[in-house]
């Protein structure tokens, strides 16, 4: 097994196990033409075992970019990552060898795309791919490894999979196709699975489908889950806690019912506020002004301010710490505490 | 209280035709896109249209603005059926039924100025704004859809998405159209943009007394801006309804399942939510079951939805009531509430 070849660390007795996978303070960049893109500016969040944990956030978040620095999959160059650490079960993985990295990605960690088309390889059947895993891994022969394939397409509950393991990964649909996905990334039992927007490209009767299936495998296995989207909605059904992203920082955590609850940041209850609701027929929507910025050029102060309805001089000028609003939440905002009382903002919406 | 219909598409019809051979062509059968669409549009409202990918919306939206001929039907625009024109009656009217699409990246000619992407439909219909007045009112439209006017010698790739977009929706203006068919307009865009987007479509109808077919996947979006919603499902309307109807008090299974499916943004929801959970995916348009379209996933299904193709109509036992009856393709039509009321 490549599991064995990764000891853990003797748990010391007396302090608290470590958490499976502790990110702290991680930086990244890019270094393109157009200058230094600071994707990622001190991101730090933990996962336990069994738990989901959702990373909202819109395009140019960072949101990816984290989950990449994590698996150990970012394109680099132009990507660097410049500080932090990332812990699992207590081991920097940054720290760790390319090889090091290479047996715990897959069997440890694995990571669920969002393009499942583009993500598999379109010469080689299902079968093949499911099975690599094995022969890569765990040094099985082809013939067990195409058996354990099988077993596994059945457990994402592809009809069929006997008959279908030989197919080729375009005579799926989009919602089958995403479950070989979730059966590729389930093959090695990992303890920690990073899902980058699994169900964006899909309808939504198959999205309903899929995200059941993701949470009753996660369960059975007692797996950490980083659920990756932009969508308030599947948030709302699937996770435990939250990490709200902007221009490369959390700018609020809290636990999921909390954060609908009472944001604690001025562009959460944004958000919050700019979807269209299904059990309402809403008046105009509220529109956040303006445009996420660019991470070549992140305002000073805090990143949200030029956006924000609450923003006063201090927030052109003091970059906003993480402050402690209670036990498991923080914001990033001077304002917070007017913000979770929701008081008007001093000059009005 | 109903206005006038400017729009009347009945029994449309778009086959694609599945051919094998490359010499001797021999149609082998069809794709049938959409499958007999009947509905209204009427003056100053929004029409929703919502379905899953392969639902035949796309290809309405393409048939409505003379992008594909119909196959079979009738358009009729103001009582003059658009699908038989061509020629110069053709463009008279195409010029009152302006298209936005998709995807704000694909849909802009990278190497045009926004000038000259505004401007484009003054070249083919000239008569609408003389040569020396255009700049001055690609400047205008520029303004409406809140965009620095001073942008027009700009190339699309300054832009970010939304602002793509609003440029897509200032070329659909330009014509002065009396229906605008949007296909999917806010999909691409970020949530806190998608809002942006949506106010401005909203404002737009107001201040230019536009009627809108918005065609889109998101239920939500959907709700938020129609007036009436029309639920597609393999190339067929299953229910339609005022906004109010289709998600308070839906009667098809598909509608049902649909709305059930979406997630609400509250945890508090999470727990009480029926889910109803549908089973396998969609048929092939190329080979749709017998019958109801959508017997195969349904958890209602008898013998006779697989013989007698459901007419959609008001279902008997509702249209003596008052209130919210309304018209559904289903044998079994049946009231089920599926979106929590606040």
């Amino acid at each position: 097994m490549a599991t064995a070849t990764t000891p853990e660390p003797a748990p010391d007795p007396g302090t608290p196990a470590p958490a499976l996978l502790d990110v702290r303070d991680l930086y990244v960049e890019f270094r393109t033409r157009d200058g230094l893109a600071q994707a990622v500016n001190g991101v730090s969040y933990r996962v336990d075992a069994g738990e989901t944990l959702a990373v909202l956030g819109e395009s140019g978040s960072g949101k990816s970019v984290t989950a990449q620095a994590i698996m150990g999959i970012l394109d680099s160059p132009p990507g660097f990552v410049t500080g932090g650490e990332v812990l699992f079960r207590g081991r920097d993985l940054l720290k760790a060898t390319p090889e090091e990295r290479r047996k715990v990605r897959g069997a440890r960690m694995a990571m669920i795309f969002q393009d499942a088309l583009s993500s598999l390889n379109p010469v080689l059947s299902v079968g093949a791919q499911l099975g690599e895993m094995y022969e890569v891994h765990q040094g099985m022969k082809r013939k067990d490894a195409r058996a354990k394939a099988v077993e596994l397409m059945d457990r994402v509950k592809i009809p069929a999979a006997r008959s279908r393991v030989g197919d080729y990964p375009h005579q799926f649909s989009g919602g089958m196709r995403q479950r070989i996905m979730i059966a590729m990334a389930l093959a090695l039992e990992p303890d920690l699975i990073i899902a980058d927007e699994p169900t964006t490209a899909l309808d939504v009767t198959v999205q309903a489908q899929v995200m059941d299936l993701l949470a009753d495998l996660q369960r059975e296995y007692d797996m950490g889950l980083i659920l990756i989207t932009h969508d308030l909605g599947v948030v709302a059904d699937v996770a435990d806690r939250i990490a709200v992203m902007y221009a490369g920082r959390i700018v609020e955590t809290a636990p999921i019912h909390d954060l609908y609850k009472s944001p604690a940041h001025p562009y959460t209850r944004g958000l919050l506020d700019s979807i269209p609701r299904l059990d309402q027929k809403g008046q105009e929507l509220y529109a956040i002004k303006g445009l996420p910025p660019s991470l070549t050029a992140i305002p000073p102060g805090c990143p949200f301010h030029p956006r924000c309805p609450r923003a006063r001089d201090v927030c052109t000028t003091d970059r906003p710490p993480l402050y402690d609003v209670a036990p498991g939440r923080s914001s990033a905002c001077h304002f917070w505490e007017e913000t979770v009382r929701d008081e008007e903002p001093p000059h009005a919406r | 209280m109903p206005a006038e219909a400017i729009l009347e598409v009945r029994d449309l019809v778009k086959h694609y035709p599945l051919t094998r051979g490359i010499v001797l062509k021999k149609q082998v059968g069809a794709v049938k896109a959409v499958d007999g669409v009947s509905f209204d549009l009427r003056k100053g409202e929004t029409l929703g249209i919502v379905g899953e990918s392969g639902c035949g919306k796309s290809t309405v939206a393409r048939t409505l603005v003379g992008l594909e001929r119909p196959t079979a039907g009738a358009i009729r625009y103001h009582g003059e059926d658009i699908a038989k024109l061509s020629g110069r009656a053709l463009k008279a009217v195409r010029r009152n039924i302006q298209m936005v699409f998709q995807d704000p990246y694909t849909s802009l000619n990278p190497r045009m100025t926004v000038g000259d992407i505004i401007g484009e439909p003054y070249d083919i219909h000239p008569e609408v704004a003389p040569k020396g007045d255009r700049r001055r009112r690609v400047q205008e439209l520029l303004d409406v859809v809140g965009l620095n006017p001073e942008y027009v010698n700009r190339y699309p790739h300054q832009f970010s998405g939304g602002q793509r977009q609003r440029i897509g929706i200032a070329r659909g203006l330009a014509l002065r159209p009396e229906i605008i068919v949007a296909d999917e307009p806010v999909s691409a865009l970020d949530v806190s943009v998608q809002a942006q987007v949506v106010n401005l479509l909203e404002r737009l109808q107001d201040e230019f007394d536009l009627s809108y077919v918005f065609i889109a996947h998101d239920l939500s979006v959907v709700r938020h801006i129609s007036d009436r919603v029309a639920v597609m499902y393999l190339g067929r309307i299953v229910e339609t309804g005022t906004e109010d109807e289709i998600y308070g008090h839906p009667t098809h299974p598909y509608t049902q399942a649909l709305l059930s499916a979406v997630p609400v943004p509250d945890p508090e929801a999470r727990e009480h939510r029926e889910r109803i959970l549908l089973a396998g995916d969609v048929p092939s348009p190329a080979d749709p079951p017998s019958g109801c379209r959508f017997r195969t996933r349904c958890w209602k299904a008898q013998p006779v939805c697989a013989e007698v193709v459901p007419p959609l109509a008001v279902p008997e036992w509702f249209a003596g009531a008052a209130g919210p009856a309304h018209p559904s393709a289903c044998h079994f039509a049946e009231e089920r509430h599926v979106v929590p009321s606040e």
